[in-house]
């Protein structure tokens, strides 16, 4: 069993005397994000997202459940992430079913994005109130870490949020039928907007130097990271900051700014994407 | 030498020849002996040489098994009494006894902090027991380029480019070499270490032996020409 041994000091050492001058170890500039590719398909809810080395799947899969009692005319959206060895050799598989802590960072932080930035009409997902509601269950399957794993499971969430298509219900009184995907097409979710997730990780001892979209070793030699959401209505959905150094207000100003336009760049790419599946249906 | 084939594990060799009784067949890495057939046990390409008494399979992966005499690049992880544990990148960690660098003795042991990269030799590979490294040439007592780096990046890489690389002809490395300075040292376990007299040189460098891996001769030079122009 191997546990994240982290970079060897040199490297870390490299990291920073280079970011010093302006180099970062990629080739890459400081505000420069690596190739996005984004598919989608061929199942409704099945989105890949590819950043640099980074790949996170996402599947959207729902099921009809009961309310929960103090909600009882809004359904459900859950999350889960799978975080196994499969994704970089020194991770830890989680064991007899028991979550890892990162899992459940990774997997609460996409959960928060999405979640209070109110994308999903969850009361459209009602069917009959008190009685019946769509649970909608996102799984996002980490295959490859090279840094960031936010933005790109962010990023397929969402667009594996739009992809999917749930079984038409027609409510008759009391009644609820579920359409068959085979006898009437299946509808979209009620999304009203995409939120886009922009992670900037800031190396050194105070956490002076910046950069956009850290690699694996970038990551690993971060002293604190910072996360945005926004969506291409130019609204900042979240802020996150988990621990590290402190930062002050000019460098989150900064960030901001600069995620203002990359966020657009995503969206982009996201809305190209979808219709790019779309049609080729 | 007949056309490239390609296997994949389980797939059986055809191995006879005119005198099958006679001729002692030897495979190389890749091939098990299963009753009276050869397999593969790896994906790859199968080589044999001209009289077919030796094959081998040329595979490309990216976790390395410790094989004897091969140079590695590791990362301490621990140290215990009688060495330090090192990272190299396969299922079990090395062990690189204290004493096994040059000029070591029990009064002056060498001081290495954890998170330290060595560049060292497999003494000892087997499946049975822990990997063991050692930071000198047994024989001789030098380090002979082995021990502790200390500066310069390291990055890591498939098996295959490792190998290629360790070829001091290997087309990359002479274009490099042509255009900037730089020292490297190539571990078989897919780690590479660079290192140049500025960031930016070794950051160029790194990339572009990165790059090179699927590309023949000549694109590897115009590939390094066209980086060093734009520099």
């Amino acid at each position: 069993m191997v546990v994240d041994i982290g970079p060897s000091n040199i490297e870390t050492a490299f990291v920073l005397e280079a970011l010093r001058k302006n180099v970062r170890v990629d080739g890459r500039g400081i505000y420069d994000y690596r190739t996005l590719r984004i598919s989608c398909g061929p199942t409704p809810g099945l989105a890949e997202v590819q950043l640099g080395q980074t790949r996170v799947l996402a599947r959207v899969s729902c099921e009809v459940t009961r309310p929960s009692p103090d909600r009882p005319t809004e359904g459900l959206v859950q999350f889960s992430s799978e975080l196994s060895n499969l994704a970089a050799p020194n991770l830890d598989a989680s064991s007899g079913g028991r979550v890892s802590a990162q899992e459940v960072a990774i997997s609460r932080m996409v959960e928060r994005v999405i979640r209070q930035s109110r994308a999903i009409d969850t009361e459209a997902l009602c069917i009959l109130a008190g009685v019946k509601v769509w649970a909608v269950r996102v799984d996002l399957h980490f295959l490859d870490h090279g840094g960031n794993l936010m933005d790109a499971a962010a990023a397929a969430a969402i667009v594996a949020l739009r992809h999917f298509r749930r079984p038409d219900v027609t409510v008759q009184g009391e009644e609820a039928i579920i359409h068959d995907p085979r006898e009437r097409n299946p509808v979209p979710l009620s999304i009203h907007h995409t939120p886009v997730c922009v992670s900037f990780a800031f190396l050194g001892a105070l956490g002076e130097l910046a950069v956009l979209d850290p690699s694996l070793l970038e990551e690993q030699a971060q002293a604190a990271s910072f996360t945005v959401t926004l969506n291409a209505h130019k609204e900042i959905c979240a802020l996150n900051k988990a621990g590290g150094v402190p930062l002050s207000p000019e460098q989150i100003q900064r960030c901001t700014q600069v995620a203002l336009t990359k966020a657009d760049e995503i969206s982009d790419a996201i809305n190209a994407a979808l219709k790019g599946s779309s049609s080729s249906k | 030498m007949g056309d490239t084939k390609i296997v994949i594990p389980g797939d059986i060799i055809d191995t006879h020849t005119e005198d099958s009784d006679q001729t002692i067949l030897r495979l190389g890495p890749g091939l098990i002996q299963t009753n009276d057939d050869t397999r593969a046990t790896t994906a790859g390409v199968l080589h044999s040489d001209k009289d077919n008494t030796q094959y081998w399979v040329v595979s490309n992966k990216r976790r390395y098994v410790p094989a004897e005499s091969e140079p590695v690049l590791g990362v301490i992880v621990a140290r215990h009494g009688e060495g330090y544990r090192v990272d190299i990148g396969s299922a079990h960690d090395a062990l690189l006894p204290l004493l096994a660098f040059e000029g070591a003795t029990k009064r002056n042991k060498p001081n290495l902090a954890l998170g330290t990269l060595v560049y060292a030799r497999v003494a000892v590979a087997n499946s049975l027991m822990d990997p063991e490294i050692e930071c000198f040439n047994s024989k001789t007592g030098k380090a002979e380029g082995y021990g502790e780096m200390a500066e310069g990046l390291m990055f890591k890489c498939s098996l295959g480019l490792a190998r290629r690389l360790m070829d001091s002809r290997a087309p990359v490395l002479g274009a490099l070499g042509a255009g900037v300075p730089f020292e490297v040292a190539v571990g078989l376990n897919g780690r590479v270490w660079i290192n140049t007299a500025s960031p930016a040189t070794t950051v160029l460098v790194a990339n572009a032996i990165k790059n090179s891996e699927f590309l023949n001769a000549k694109q590897c030079r115009q590939m390094v020409k066209e980086l060093l122009e734009k520099q």
